[in-house]
């Protein structure tokens, strides 16, 4: 579902390499978690995977998409294949829940029938049902991020792309955003998430991704949190 | 995308358009107000360019060629003389006026003179019997001078003929201040719409700035440059739509207001009463002109905005 190969990304020419010869494969269906401290690369990581950069060098291939053949324009496409969970949500302030989740819809061309129907099912999944026409502003931090995620999932992506999605929670919220994603993973999304939280890693026992200074540093199955 | 989906995303550019229209309604004033100056110049160079036109056309139609005959030319050699008259290629038509044609219509030119009228009946008919020579050209005159100086020709006048010489001078010197007020107009018009597009330009680059965290997030979820450009593209267009209707109205107000108010319907050179004529009976073509010309400046300068500050990068 998702292969890197040797991939590596520096920002500056000459500089230090942010991401270095980075290989990893994931299968549909696999829950990854990506750990390392702050600046190890994780970010530049997910950044490459969306295409809001570009790697340096190496291969990426995703849901059978070459980036070497991926032009310009056809980076929404990749991007609607993809669903994305940004740590600091990035919803937009002036629309309701409902329409922050229909929005990512409507530039698919879905029918305002399907919109309709479909919206309020994702939120319920999100255990929102009820917020539809509350502004994000009045939402709690752990309630926003769970809107974020309604918007990742309404287009049913094969993907699912969590980057810090619990760092602006507290740990009660955070678990809340965690279990949601095992639920979308059990429904057959493949979910890539990066934290720094010990507690989630080992609780979740799924497989750990260690980066550090921008290497793999460990790949296991069923593991815990160690850096 | 199917047809359908497609159809679904058109719509849904148009109204996001109309919306963040309505929601930079400030915004888009100073881009509305200006596009209307420069769509009213327009508007009005093509109504008054038409007047102008209409007023030389009437002016030189009027211009003609007096021949008087002799007493004695028999109506024969006159209407000769008008045959031969309209073999000349320079002549657009002849007409043949008798001696009593030409008192007819001078007692009808005279009417309130009473004095007048009595004494060209005293004198029992002074008039010339004369042919009247419309030219295809008044800028070349030369032919039918050179015919009407022919000794064969002179015999047969009475008087040399009247060229209308000084008229010409008039239509001249009024063809060449048309001229200059046509390309004062146009360069008015240039100027204004180069200033019109770079208060759109600006307006829409102000709009994507107000939104750039929406676009941004619109991007990272899979939003195309289509979908994002569209809504610019249709609210700027909507600005030359306003505007052009607005121009459409100030001209046509500004007709209303001089007809009612101003006796005379014209003023100098300047038919009103022709010009108005003219705008309501081209409206609809007027209006299409003026749309027309609302969306290209609209859509050109939002394309050019929106080209420059939505493009698609990667590092």
């Amino acid at each position: 579902m998702i292969l890197l190969d040797r991939v590596s990304k520096t920002y500056s020419k000459g500089g230090k390499p942010s991401l270095d010869r980075i290989s990893l494969h994931v299968d549909p269906n696999e829950f990854v978690i990506l750990v390392g401290a702050s600046g190890a690369g994780k970010t530049t990581l997910m950044r490459l995977l969306t295409r809001e950069e570009r790697q340096t060098s190496g291969k990426i291939i995703i849901g059978g998409i070459d980036f070497d053949k991926l032009k310009d324009k056809e980076i929404p496409l990749l991007r609607r294949k993809i669903g994305v969970v940004f740590q600091d949500f990035k919803l937009l302030p002036n629309k309701t829940i409902f329409e922050n989740v229909s929005f990512a819809l409507e530039m698919v061309g879905m029918s305002s029938h399907e919109i309709r129907n479909t919206v309020p099912k994702v939120l319920d999944i999100v255990n929102l049902k009820g917020k539809e026409n509350s502004m994000p502003m009045e939402l709690s931090g752990g309630e926003r991020q769970r809107v974020a995620i309604a918007r990742a999932i309404v287009r049913q992506p094969k993907i699912l792309i969590a980057d810090e999605p619990t760092g602006n929670l507290d740990p009660k919220h955070a678990w809340d955003v965690i279990k949601i994603l095992e639920k979308i993973n059990r429904y057959g999304t493949t979910v890539l998430l990066t934290t720094h939280n010990q507690e989630i890693v080992n609780r979740l026992k799924r497989r750990v991704v260690t980066i550090k200074d921008g290497k793999i540093l460990s790949d296991r199955a069923n593991a815990s949190y160690k850096i | 995308m199917s047809g359908k989906r497609q159809l679904i995303t058109l719509r849904r550019i148009v109204k996001n358009g109309l919306v963040n229209f309505i929601r930079n309604l400030s915004l888009a004033i100073a881009a509305v107000a200006i596009m209307v100056v420069t769509l009213t110049i327009v508007l009005f160079s093509v109504v008054i360019n038409d007047t102008f036109n209409h007023t030389i056309n009437q002016i030189t139609s009027k211009i003609d060629v007096s021949v008087y005959l002799n007493d004695n030319v028999t109506k024969a050699q006159g209407e000769k003389l008008v045959s031969e008259l309209k073999q000349l290629p320079a002549v657009a038509s002849v007409s043949y006026l008798s001696k009593d044609q030409v008192l007819k219509n001078y007692l009808q030119q005279n009417a309130s003179n009473k004095q007048l009228i009595l004494a060209v009946q005293e004198a029992g008919n002074p008039l010339p019997a004369t042919i009247i020579i419309k030219p295809a050209n008044l800028n070349n005159l030369s032919q039918i001078k050179s015919f009407l100086s022919k000794p064969s020709v002179t015999a047969l006048q009475s008087d040399p003929p009247s060229y209308s010489g000084q008229q010409k001078e008039a239509i001249d010197r009024i063809t060449h201040a048309t001229n200059l007020l046509q390309r004062i107009g146009f360069f008015a018009v240039i100027i204004f719409a180069v200033v019109s597009v770079l208060i759109i330009f600006n307006t829409i680059q102000m709009a994507i700035f107000n939104r750039r965290d929406e676009i941004h997030i619109m991007r990272l979820l899979g939003a195309g440059t289509g979908y994002i450009r569209g809504p610019f593209i249709v609210e700027s267009i909507t600005y030359g739509m306003l505007a052009a209707l607005i121009s459409i109205l100030i001209i046509n107000s500004a007709f209303q207001a001089s007809s009612s108010t101003l006796q005379a319907s014209s003023l100098g050179l300047l038919d009103i009463g022709y010009a108005s004529h003219f705008f309501t009976s081209h409206f609809w073509f007027l209006l299409l002109m003026q749309l027309g010309l609302g969306i290209v400046i609209g859509a050109v300068s939002s394309m050019i905005a929106t080209r420059r500050y939505l493009k698609f990068k990667t590092r």
